[in-house]
């Protein structure tokens, strides 16, 4: 049996290497897209965790419905980045400052 | 420690590792390749929490096709790395800082709170259904809703991804058959009343 605070640490863990992630790569906006996904297993594995521990079905329903939108959110911005690139030739944060925002 | 913690574990630390080189590795593609392996490893953590279904569908939907998206993506994109990498450095120090007070925070927090061995309740379908049968029996009942709002949000984002990446080109040389067929006689052919050619023997004799 994995105790449950276990499960939880593991997810804490990732979710911080995520987070020093966007720190570290805040150019790259591929490598921001994947600490995103990475930001959302984290969460995701809580979400099992207790599932697990309570015996209850609807962390996994909720898990489910959390891979639905990551996946649509991946495949736009995928999307986005691709015709950035052909606009702009760049996908560095930085230069993309058209907004002035 | 029983050999399914022990490989709970292992996975942990398979997964820590690939998360870790997710975000320093210095080549995107190796960066890709390394979030599959967390996605997979991740996905053999969930299997051990008797979460298979889920843990399929993480390897199918998730390794399977965003991963390699996002390797059609890296691979697609001609990016200067170097540019890229200015201030990785800078802000290393920094960010391991954040980081390490916020795992810290974290995991103090879930083992004074959540230092409980799990409870032995099973599902509501008795001991012996299998986990997607569990996950079914609920997903096209309770949740039939969002179900139906999750297929309109991925049918949304069918719809973007094309709309977005779709081009009119315009050095592109095509056919279209619609209107090959209404092409009429008149504005291919043309002909033209001419005088014949004199004959060849008056050419000569000059």
């Amino acid at each position: 049996m994995i105790p449950l605070s276990h499960a939880l640490i593991l997810g804490a863990v990732l979710f911080s290497i995520s987070v020093v992630g966007i720190f570290l790569n805040r150019k790259n906006l591929v490598i921001l897209l994947m600490a995103i996904e990475l930001l959302l297993l984290a969460v995701n594995i809580n979400f099992i965790a207790f599932s697990y521990h309570l015996g209850d079905v609807a962390g996994q329903i909720f898990v489910f419905f959390i891979l639905t939108v990551a996946a649509a959110e991946s495949a736009i911005g995928l999307a986005i980045l691709i015709v950035l690139f052909r606009a702009r030739r760049t996908i560095n944060v930085d230069d993309i400052d058209m907004l002035k925002g | 420690m029983t050999f399914l913690q022990f490989v709970f574990y292992l996975f942990s630390a398979i997964t820590v590792f690939a998360a870790a080189m997710v975000v320093t590795v210095r080549n995107p593609v190796k960066s890709a390749l390394y979030l599959v392996l967390a996605f997979f490893s991740a996905a053999c953590i969930w299997m051990i929490l008797h979460a298979e279904f889920l843990a399929i569908v993480l390897v199918l939907v998730y390794v399977g096709a965003v991963m390699v998206l996002f390797l059609f993506v890296v691979m697609m994109l001609d990016i200067d790395l170097a540019r890229l990498r200015a201030g990785f450095t800078r802000y290393l120090p920094v960010g391991g800082l954040v980081a390490l007070l916020m795992a810290i925070e974290i995991a103090l927090a879930l083992h004074v709170g959540f230092n409980a061995a799990p409870s032995q309740a099973v599902s509501a379908l008795g001991p012996d259904t299998s986990n997607t049968q569990a996950i079914a029996s609920v997903l096209y009942t309770d949740y039939v809703y969002a179900l139906e709002i999750a297929s309109l949000i991925l049918l949304t984002a069918i719809i973007a991804a094309i709309v977005l990446t779709m081009r009119k080109r315009t050095d592109h040389k095509y056919t279209d058959p619609g209107h090959q067929v209404t092409v009429k006689r008149e504005d291919r052919l043309k002909i033209i009343k001419m005088d014949s050619e004199k004959p060849q023997a008056a050419d000569s004799a000059k």
